[in-house]
């Protein structure tokens, strides 16, 4: 039943994206109109697998680092991408890919350096270092970008800011197919390691007696949803509160077994995104929102009334 | 002969950058149907008895195997169809329900993809009514007093179908009632089921009573080991614990009971 809610929603949200829009397409020449074929379908497509993959990441991280009020730009890798980004429009490196691959590359060295803070005290990956080393390199990164913002001329400027709030203008069946190549592999290594994730909420020693390879599956989690949230922010910015807000909802709904917590974050990260992402490119057209400020609008107050839920309980 | 399900042989063990060795010199052997207590105040070297005999470390000198393998070199999922561990402390993040948390203990028994299978089910069905916590299924486990609390975990270890099972101080903060029972559980499970069991335990009394075998440990050391009756004697007891006691018998079983301390004692 809540499956086939989830479902319907999930098509109801792409249909929507689909069909609304700033320039009205009479519904008889939805078909084979242009602007849904080659702008909305991609970008509707594109918003689905983005926030899919951020709720699973968001999911997986959450119980790596034992927080359930983890998000995955906690990381360090927003600052990272942010950073990559900012580098390329600063230093005019032309091309379509050129901010993808730049922010791709900025949150892979922010994921190394966030990675090797975690083995500082050895062999085990310590996820609470994690956590620390992942705001102090993000934060790192947020100062040089924001020194190299602040000597960019006023174009430039508002190119990189729209960029770090977020947004699937960028768009293209190219991304798409992109994206749904590259986002399999970390979701199913995420998917294979449902279990042993239901057993570290117990705590490493008990999962390891239960019968997990504790320090391979924290390895594989961590990698796995930092290289999802990398795709992520290469395609799109940063787009907070989508993996922190959906696998709460989630959670509330299928509980906290990830084999189903999973799925249903990857469905719930997707429509959330689809529906934000709708909304950014309508409420004020003919221009756009960055779709970062609408979750952040929508997440934020169910963030607060999630926060004061947890603390209750 | 048939290997015994555990065997430390002349264990030493010290941790890295420590002075002093934390094992020295320890064996244990403990087959099917065996129940096995070590003993021994706080520092004297029983939990790191038992990250050597689950092969979380392995010991500097010495051997340490499980079914006649090296402890340490067991796959972690295999080990835990074979040794099934209630520890001391462990945390719940997310709320779960008792039937929840007992089903995690086939995790060993699961394949990658696969679903819990009917045999699963009945497993854990097993385990609860062994335990007597068959009506606990849909409580939520934060609700559990403690005694109950103990009991669902023994139940998760024994879902695991182990032939091991080793408690690290499952009695404490136990009331009498509850920590009797617990006890009552073990014994029974040793007898029933024919399990093999290594518990640590600061409870000499009640280990001499239910344990087959003690280990006494002292400063990292085996100061005896054996029958209740050879091990917790007068003697033994005042040397490891630097208190003077008296020994009574119950049941055959020595029985120690504390003193005040005199003046002169220990001087």
């Amino acid at each position: 039943m809540k499956w086939t809610l989830l479902g319907l929603l999930a098509v109801v949200a792409l249909i929507a994206s689909v069909v609304i829009g700033p320039a009205a397409v009479p519904l008889a020449e939805l078909a084979h109109s242009d602007i849904v074929w080659n702008l909305r379908a991609p970008r509707a497509l594109l918003a689905f697998l983005v926030g899919g993959s951020l709720g699973v990441a968001g999911a997986g991280l959450q119980a790596l680092v034992r927080n359930p009020l983890a998000d995955p730009f906690l990381l360090g890798l927003s600052g990272g991408a942010g950073l990559g980004a900012v580098l390329a429009i600063a230093l005019h490196v032309s091309g379509p890919w050129a901010l993808p691959i730049a922010a791709f590359a900025g949150a892979l060295a922010a994921l190394g350096l966030v990675y090797r803070l975690g083995l500082i005290g050895g062999a085990a990956l310590d996820p609470r270092i994690l956590l620390l080393g992942g705001v102090a390199i993000g934060a790192f990164a947020a100062a040089i970008t924001t020194a190299i913002v602040s000597l960019a001329d006023a174009a430039e400027l508002r190119n990189a800011f729209l960029w770090l709030w977020g947004g699937l203008s960028g768009a293209s069946w190219d991304t798409v197919l992109v994206v749904a190549l590259y986002a399999p592999i970390p979701l199913a290594v995420l998917l294979a390691a449902a279990r042993p994730l239901d057993l570290l909420a117990l705590g490493e020693e008990s999962a390891g007696y239960l019968g997990a390879d504790v320090e391979a599956v924290k390895r594989r989690v961590y990698l796995a949803a930092s290289l999802l949230t990398a795709a992520a922010v290469a395609v799109s910015g940063v787009i907070g509160f989508v993996g922190l807000v959906v696998p709460h909802i989630a959670r509330l709904t299928w509980g906290h077994r990830h084999r189903a917590l999973l799925p249903a974050a990857f469905l719930g990260g997707g429509v959330l995104l689809t529906f934000a992402d709708t909304l950014a490119r309508t409420v004020v057209a003919p221009r756009e929102l960055p779709v970062g400020v609408v979750t952040a609008l929508i997440g934020v107050p169910v963030f607060a009334f999630l926060l004061r839920r947890w603390t209750i309980a | 002969m048939i290997e015994p399900l555990l065997r430390l042989q002349d264990v030493r063990y010290r941790y890295p950058s420590a002075g002093q060795d934390a094992l020295t010199d320890v064996s244990l052997s403990i087959g099917l149907g065996e129940f096995h207590a070590v003993l021994g105040p706080n520092g004297s070297g029983k939990t790191t008895l038992v990250r050597i005999a689950l092969g979380a470390i392995t010991p500097l000198v010495g051997r340490a195997d499980i079914d006649g393998r090296s402890a340490s070199s067991w796959p972690r999922q295999d080990l835990a169809r074979l040794v099934g561990v209630v520890p001391q402390r462990e945390d719940n993040l997310f709320p779960q329900r008792v039937r929840e948390t007992v089903l995690l203990g086939r995790y060993p028994h699961l394949s990658l993809w696969g679903r819990e299978r009917p045999e699963d089910h009945a497993a854990v069905d097993r385990a609860l009514a062994a335990c007597d916590a068959r009506h606990l299924g849909d409580r939520w486990v934060w609700t559990l007093s403690g005694g109950e609390y103990q009991r669902v975990r023994v139940a998760r270890a024994l879902a695991q179908e182990p032939k091991l099972l080793v408690l690290d101080e499952p009695g404490i903060s136990l009331d009498l009632k509850h920590e009797m029972e617990l006890f009552e559980l073990v014994r029974g499970l040793v007898e029933q089921e024919g399990l093999g069991v290594l518990m640590i335990t600061h409870d000499l009394n009640l280990a001499a009573r239910f344990a087959d075998s003690l280990l006494l440990l002292g400063g990292g050391r085996p100061i005896a080991s054996g029958a209740p009756a050879e091990v917790l004697t007068h003697q033994t007891v005042e040397t490891v614990f630097s208190w003077p006691v008296t020994m009574q018998t119950i049941d055959g079983r020595p029985q120690m009971i504390p003193l005040r301390k005199p003046k002169e004692f220990g001087a």
